[in-house]
């Protein structure tokens, strides 16, 4: 176990000179771990944001193919959409970058950026994360790329058309767009490789004394899982990326075949390379990459069940190994995207069996979530309706990966609805539920001050039944055959016609969801001068980031006096002991 | 049981079909026991372990070991559909051994945003092609009319003919990029890779009805279709193609009624053009 007696060097510096920083480097070029959080959570619920607004205007364009788009429809362009109508064009422009900003810069720089910046010194006692510096060239690596993707909207041909999956040789004979979106996305590889060799370090070295592995918050392992699949699944992508941009710029042809013939015109290119290459390294990094998306959303939900049952997690041992092996299985699952590329009986065999497998650490994960709630005290706050709603949410999500996972059932389900249906309940109602829990769990802990509850539940029960009326359809429009990526939503297919009804029920939740987000909006910003004040500690928690710190931490090395940990993460109602829960740094019997 | 899916899927007309349908109805039982139990129990546990109802939680919580039984079950039902039938199922239809005697062989050949179709012709065998006689409208596959075996090759646009109880072959290419071959009815699909040429083995068991068959169907969209399953570009939603299934003597008239593609040196006609017929993209 490593111990820290005292801050690293860094942290002693700052606190040997209490100089007043100037505004930039307090807050823009900052090294403080929160801030550089707080930087990744406002940036990436901007493009969260953005990116819904993509498929709002795609929701409507499926609602009612054809028919312009109110308001904004003349603000689009001529070239995306004359008169208001989205051409084909646009519509896959959106869509490629409505997966893009979700996943790259949305979700995983609010689950691992924000969150995990945020919240990982404070809960192993840390002054800050181990390379200040590392961490402030991570957001700004992020920002950039976020900047690039945004930009290539106004590049002539617009953004990547391709598909978030930019599968050659579509992608390498798309537009420009398509190679802005490649540089963009080297940025945010090269941003979150900087971050997980950050939280790495940091876990194994900064841990405050007593703090052991199984003492560890569930949050810092989902981290820490995540932070390894982040370091090893994403180098891949980045050499694959640059392979593309070859192939782009260079006219190289490491995923283009001899012989391609593209509108009657035989393509000038060597040849010889092969375009399911891409999507064996395009895989590698992605299905790692949705556990990436997933176990920092399992860490949040951990943390507020724990605490709002007022007991200790149920099974956290299991759940902890669980995890671990979860991110070794992820990166030998990659191939069951690939099921329906010719794949013969023996690697599919293989491909199968290890989806079977790692299906059932999830189950442990989850099982172990619903057994925590027996024998609760249930506080139905803000934060726990989201934690609670990601449970039957996100096991809708597991669920359906089934017959996803299992190849010849995939023959039928693959690359329709059906899929987009699973994989949204896994990142939608699962992930972003998990996200919007954590906001209001640890906004007490930023600003000292508690969001309110009235407009979170305003917030909670619109956006739980819009957002199932948007992807519940989706499995019975799936079932029909009805493909994905399609402008018109399927209008021109006789398959389609049965289901098509749904277009238009999906896209009114859609829209109702977006309504949905307005009373979150509005309490995020008025708490944060308005809320209502609360001491450091409202939750009752026993972490050390509500138990050991004050809210907000103090600005260079978080805590007041350095803690030290006796006990594990959740010893709430303890037998014995007067109050319902007993802080981990409450000097004491081990509990 | 084995059907309760079938009321949102399209029909099954292949002879694979059912026991892929009755494979994926088992699977939603599956995911449709262990959620309605989860939601039960958890329906159940939010209202009797609400705070006003138990005001002090219990430090040990489940005592029970009921989720060991839970997880064994899932891994024991996951081994039986794997090895019982997803592992099985996947080696007879995709790598069967042996092969089928006597298949109709066909190519089929993905463009934007169009469908190929390529019959070998009386010989059996297919002509050669060469990228670099492909033109437009005229000679789409590029087959190159200096090899006998092309003389009697019938090729179309997006309208595939194929004869009933017979196994079936299609040989699946691409000129351009990724496409995927999907035939709803007949739960067939397959990737079109650049680059490869991908066997796809069905059977039809049934005939395709008169009002499923072009032109009656394609007002009251009851086509069976060739659908574009993965993007291909801006045209990817219009990659629509059409195929019938035949009686067998009615098929072999069919084919007998082709002309052969090539047949220099007057142009050819294209046998069956379609009002949905695609252009080469733009």
């Amino acid at each position: 176990m490593s111990v820290l007696e005292k801050p690293p060097p860094e942290a002693e510096d700052h606190a040997d000179h209490h100089h007043p920083e100037p505004f930039w480097k307090r807050y823009i070029f900052s090294q403080d771990h929160k801030v550089i959080g707080l930087q990744y959570a406002f940036t990436a619920l901007f493009f969260l944001l953005f990116g819904f607004t993509l498929m709002i205007l795609m929701r409507w364009q499926l609602a009612w193919p054809g028919r312009p788009i109110p308001i904004i429809g003349g603000l689009l362009g001529e070239a995306n959409a004359p008169g208001g109508i989205m051409l084909p064009e646009f519509y896959n422009q959106l869509g490629a970058m409505h997966g893009t900003i979700m996943v790259f810069l949305g979700i995983v720089p609010l689950a691992v950026g924000a969150f995990g910046n945020y919240v990982v010194p404070l809960q192993i006692g840390a002054p800050d994360m181990a390379f200040p510096k590392l961490n402030m060239a991570s957001y700004w690596c992020y920002f950039p790329g976020g900047l690039i993707m945004l930009a290539s909207f106004f590049v002539p041909g617009g953004a990547a058309n391709s598909g978030w999956t930019s599968y050659p040789p579509l992608s390498t004979i798309a537009t420009q767009g398509q190679t802005w979106w490649l540089v963009g996305m080297i940025f945010l590889i090269t941003s979150s490789l900087l971050g997980s060799v950050n939280f790495i370090v940091t876990i194994f070295q900064l841990r405050v004394k007593g703090l052991t592995f199984m003492r560890l918050p569930f949050f810092v392992h989902a981290q820490l899982v995540t932070s390894f699949l982040l370091l090893l699944a994403f180098p891949p992508l980045e050499a694959a990326g640059i392979f593309q941009l070859l192939d782009r710029v260079l006219n190289t042809s490491f995923f283009q075949p001899s012989g391609l013939v593209i509108s009657g015109e035989v393509l000038e290119a060597a040849g010889g390379g092969s375009p399911l290459l891409w999507q064996h390294l395009f895989w590698f990094l992605a299905h790692p990459e949705v556990y990436v998306l997933i176990l920092p959303a399992l860490g949040i939900v951990a943390e507020v069940i724990a605490n709002n049952t007022r007991k200790p997690l149920w099974g956290y041992k299991s759940m902890v190994y669980a995890t671990i092996f979860l991110g070794f299985m992820s990166f030998i699952v990659w191939a069951h995207h690939m099921f329906l590329t010719g794949m013969g009986t023996t690697i599919s065999s293989f491909f199968q069996t290890t989806t079977m497998i790692i299906s059932i650490p999830s189950v442990v994960i989850l099982t172990a979530l619903f057994i925590s709630l027996w024998g609760a005290s249930i506080r139905f706050t803000t934060p726990m309706l989201f934690a609670l709603a990601f449970l039957p949410m996100f096991g809708i999500g597991g669920l359906t990966g089934l017959p996803l996972g299992l190849s010849p059932t995939d023959i039928h389900l693959h690359d329709t609805y059906y899929v987009i249906g699973h994989f949204h309940y896994v990142v939608a109602p699962g992930t972003i539920f998990a996200m919007f829990a954590g906001i209001y769990y640890w906004f007490p802990k930023i600003t000292g001050r508690k969001m309110n509850d009235f407009l979170g539940r305003l917030h909670f029960w619109p956006s739980f039944i819009f957002i199932n009326g948007i992807f519940m359809p989706m499995f019975i429009v799936g079932l029909a055959g009805v493909s994905r990526r399609l402008w018109d939503g399927g209008e021109q297919y006789a398959h389609a016609q049965p289901v098509l009804e749904w277009n238009l029920f999906m896209s009114i939740s859609a829209f109702g969801l977006l309504f949905a987000q307005i009373p979150f909006m509005i309490n995020l910003f008025w708490s944060i001068k308005k809320g209502k004040k609360v001491d450091s500690n409202p939750w009752q928690a026993t972490t050390l980031e509500w138990a050991a710190a004050p809210s907000p931490p103090v600005g260079h090395g978080n805590f007041v006096e350095v803690p030290a940990v006796y006990r594990g993460p959740y010893e709430y109602s303890v037998p014995g002991h007067p109050d319902d829960y007993l802080p981990q740094n409450l000097p004491g019997k081990e509990g | 049981m084995k059907d309760f899916l079938a009321r949102w899927m399209p029909l099954d007309a292949s002879t694979h079909g059912a026991e892929l349908d009755s494979m994926n109805a088992l699977v939603h039982w599956l995911m449709a026991v262990l959620f309605v139990g989860w939601a039960l129990y958890f329906l159940f546990v939010l209202f009797r372990f609400r705070a006003s109802r138990q005001p002090k939680a219990v430090y040990e919580g489940s005592k029970s070991h009921f989720s060991t039984w839970i997880e064994g079950g899932v891994v024991v039902v996951e081994a039986i559909l794997l090895i019982g039938f997803a592992i099985p199922a996947w080696a007879k239809w995709v790598t069967p051994h042996p092969v089928d005697s006597d298949p109709l062989v066909v190519r089929v050949v993905g463009e934007q945003f169009a469908w190929n179709v390529h019959y070998p012709g009386a010989d059996g065998v297919f002509g050669q092609t060469d990228v670099h006689l492909i033109a437009g409208g005229t000679n789409p596959l590029g087959l190159d009319a200096k090899d006998p075996a092309s003389h009697d090759d019938i090729v179309s646009v997006n309208q595939l003919h194929l004869p009933v109880d017979r196994p079936i072959t299609v040989l699946l290419s691409t000129k351009d990029v990724i496409h995927s071959f999907f035939l709803p009815v007949m739960r067939v699909k397959q990737d079109a890779i650049p680059g490869q040429e991908i066997p796809v083995r069905f059977e039809a068991k049934m005939t395709t009805p008169p009002e499923s068959t072009l032109p009656a169907c394609a007002a009251e969209k009851s086509c069976w279709e060739i659908a574009c399953a993965q993007l291909c570009g801006l045209g990817h939603y219009r990659m629509r193609g059409f195929y019938t299934v035949h009686e067998q003597g009615a098929f072999e008239s069919w084919l007998a009624s082709q002309d052969p593609f090539v047949a220099p040196p007057e142009p050819e006609p294209e046998p069956e053009a379609t009002p949905e017929e695609a252009e080469p993209a733009a």
